[in-house]
């Protein structure tokens, strides 16, 4: 059931898209530019009963969310950049463990300390595993404020579906910025049963085990080939965008979130080429297949981000050389000027 | 004749891959007598460390999971908040709680969580074969202190019991060793108490074990039993460092 339309911030409803989606465990930690996502949930979580903590860093509060999960509970947790970083030991145990777990992460500038502007420069992080071993997590990528909330809701399930940890990859500005929004539940999967949560070895049940240590030789390989067939199937299945005006189109845009709303302004106000949008929904897995699919129909792609050039390299890998790949973006805090955008797209479009 | 000693039927009837000698057999068959006697196996969730004891699932039959090195008590902190009712033990060694797992350590305590920590403290790192712990002794010799623990170099040893002590949420911390008879059945008393205060929900208990590791002491087992109760409780004394169960608990 849709809710009314509200004006809240992108941090805010995350929070409050955990909490109808079923979450009843938060663990976070403050940083900008996330901390009103951690502020609504210290205030909201114990009226929907569950539990907040504050923990005592980004390291805690993945780690609280792994033995929330180890129960079978819907469990968040949330950091900007690098708190992320802090929190990819957990996310590689979780992913090993198979552990469900949403993790949100409102990116800002990086590297080190970085700065606290919006940023998109953990691209590489979030969709390349982020921690050790070989692992991939589902990384779902909004543009307004009230697709975070679509997407926060829509992750606890595919995170229970495929028991995986999701990323949910804003930035500052989606983050900080209020919009109207409405609150609408994702159509209802049909998730399996928590059959492996540890609830204690009751009515002579074995008893259970959340595990990623596995030292017989050849464990290691047959576990991870298992979660390599998983992902296979994620990656069949889950590729999401939105393509707009890819058909008229002489330069196809490629961006996602706040980027991708910079484009939509580039797409209005462009008068020496005609401009088409893919915008990526997930990140991981990438949606090559459209990507390829407009290449093969002769398109040139300009990639456009807020970061030093991240998706690009999945775009080129996408379109396989099929068709030329230029780059705009701005690292480090800020985001590419319209301008910059219409002048490289008119000169790809006539060279 | 009375049969007075069996085996414990959460102490699963496998060898464990223990070195001889090793204290962390006599540790689990303690969590696995309180566990039978209490009868609370279908509502106990344990929580294996990185270290030695990593596989203890594979000794004691109760719901486990595994934690991160030093993310054991993040990691219960989780599991009890969501199972308020059950009985949650981490079991830890000195590198895991003291060292990599202190924020972690002290911040579960200091948020009073109602749960266990049973403190395997032997003073070295067994599994990574034999550096030097934030416990180990002034002046022992161990892989990475070759010339004998240095506090002018590496400090000296934490006592976890008296480093904890000073939280007000911290309800029941003892130390005892596993060296005797007596000494084991202290321990015991020990856990069962951690136990009642767990159960009561009067906040964080914490039992530490002295413990033997002959193979990286280098000493024959007798030699390392007699070294815990001659030179080890020297600098880790014996006994109950805090226990404020009566006065919490009206």
């Amino acid at each position: 059931m849709t809710s009314e339309r509200i004006l809240i911030t992108g941090n805010e409803a995350a929070g409050k898209a955990a909490i109808l989606a079923g979450c009843r465990f938060y663990f976070g930690y403050p940083i900008t530019p996330q901390n009103e996502l951690t502020a609504y949930m210290a205030a909201h979580m114990p009226e929907a009963g569950g539990t907040f903590i504050q923990a005592e860093s980004e390291l805690a509060a993945i780690n609280m969310c792994f033995g929330a999960s180890a129960t079978g509970q819907r469990t968040m947790t949330s950091s900007g950049s690098p708190g992320i970083s802090l929190k990819q030991e957990g996310i590689s145990y979780c992913a090993c463990a198979q552990l469900p777990v949403v993790v949100v992460n409102v990116m800002r500038g990086g590297p080190g300390l970085g700065n606290i502007e919006p940023s998109q420069g953990d691209y590489f992080q979030a969709t390349r595993g982020g921690g050790h071993g070989d692992y991939r997590t589902i990384v779902l990528a909004p543009a307004s404020v009230e697709e975070f909330a679509a997407f926060v809701m829509e992750a606890f399930d595919l995170a229970d579906l495929y028991r995986t940890p999701v990323l949910v990859l804003a930035d500052g500005q989606l983050g900080q910025m209020m919009e109207p929004a409405r609150f609408t539940p994702p159509p209802p999967r049909e998730l399996p049963e928590k059959d492996w949560a540890l609830t204690g070895a009751a009515n002579g049940r074995e008893k259970r085990i959340i595990r990623s240590l596995f030292l017989k030789t050849g464990a290691l390989t047959e576990h991870v080939r298992k979660l390599q067939e998983k992902y296979a199937v994620i990656r069949e299945r889950e590729p999401r965008c939105e393509e707009r005006n890819c058909e008229d189109a002489e330069v196809v845009l490629v961006a996602y979130g706040t980027s991708a709303r910079i484009c939509m302004d580039a797409m209005r106000q462009s008068r020496d080429a005609r401009l088409g949008l893919i915008r990526p929904l997930t990140l991981w897995p990438f949606p090559e297949k459209t990507v390829r699919k407009w290449a093969e129909r002769g398109k040139k792609f300009l990639v456009v981000e807020m970061s030093a050039g991240q998706m690009v390299e999945d775009v080129r890998l996408a379109v396989e050389g099929r068709a030329p790949v230029a780059f705009v973006g701005r690292p480090a805090g800020g985001a590419p000027a319209t301008s910059e955008i219409l002048e490289t797209a008119a000169a790809l479009a006539k060279g | 004749m009375a049969r007075t000693y069996r085996r414990p039927k959460t102490l699963l009837p496998v060898s464990t891959h223990y070195c001889a000698g090793c204290g962390h057999g006599i540790v689990h068959r303690l969590l696995a007598e309180i566990i039978e006697e209490r009868g609370i196996r279908d509502r106990t969730v344990a929580l294996a460390p990185v270290g030695c004891a990593v596989i203890a699932y594979d000794y004691i039959d109760v719901d486990f999971s595994e934690a991160a090195h030093g993310r054991t008590p993040a990691v219960a902190t989780g599991i009890k908040r969501a199972l308020p009712d059950h009985v949650v033990f981490c079991y830890q060694g000195d590198g895991d709680l003291a060292a990599i797992g202190t924020a972690e350590m002290i911040h579960a305590a200091n948020r009073g969580e109602n749960f266990t920590i049973v403190f395997v403290n032997n003073a070295v790192y067994g599994m990574t074969s034999g550096q030097m712990a934030p416990t180990t002794p002034v002046n022992m010799v161990t892989a990475t202190t070759p010339r004998g623990r240095n506090p002018a170099n590496e400090g000296c040893p934490i006592r976890v019991c008296e480093l904890l002590s000073s939280l007000e949420r911290t309800v029941f911390l003892a130390r005892g060793c596993v060296t005797s008879p007596k000494n084991i059945r202290q321990v015991k008393k020990y856990l069962l108490k951690a136990l009642d205060v767990q159960e009561k929900r009067l906040g964080f208990s914490l039992v530490e074990i002295l413990s033997p590791c002959p193979t990286y002491w280098r000493m024959m087992p007798t030699d390392a039993m007699a070294h815990i109760d001659n030179e080890m409780t020297k600098t880790f004394p014996l006994g109950v460092v805090k226990d404020i169960s009566a006065e919490v608990g009206t």
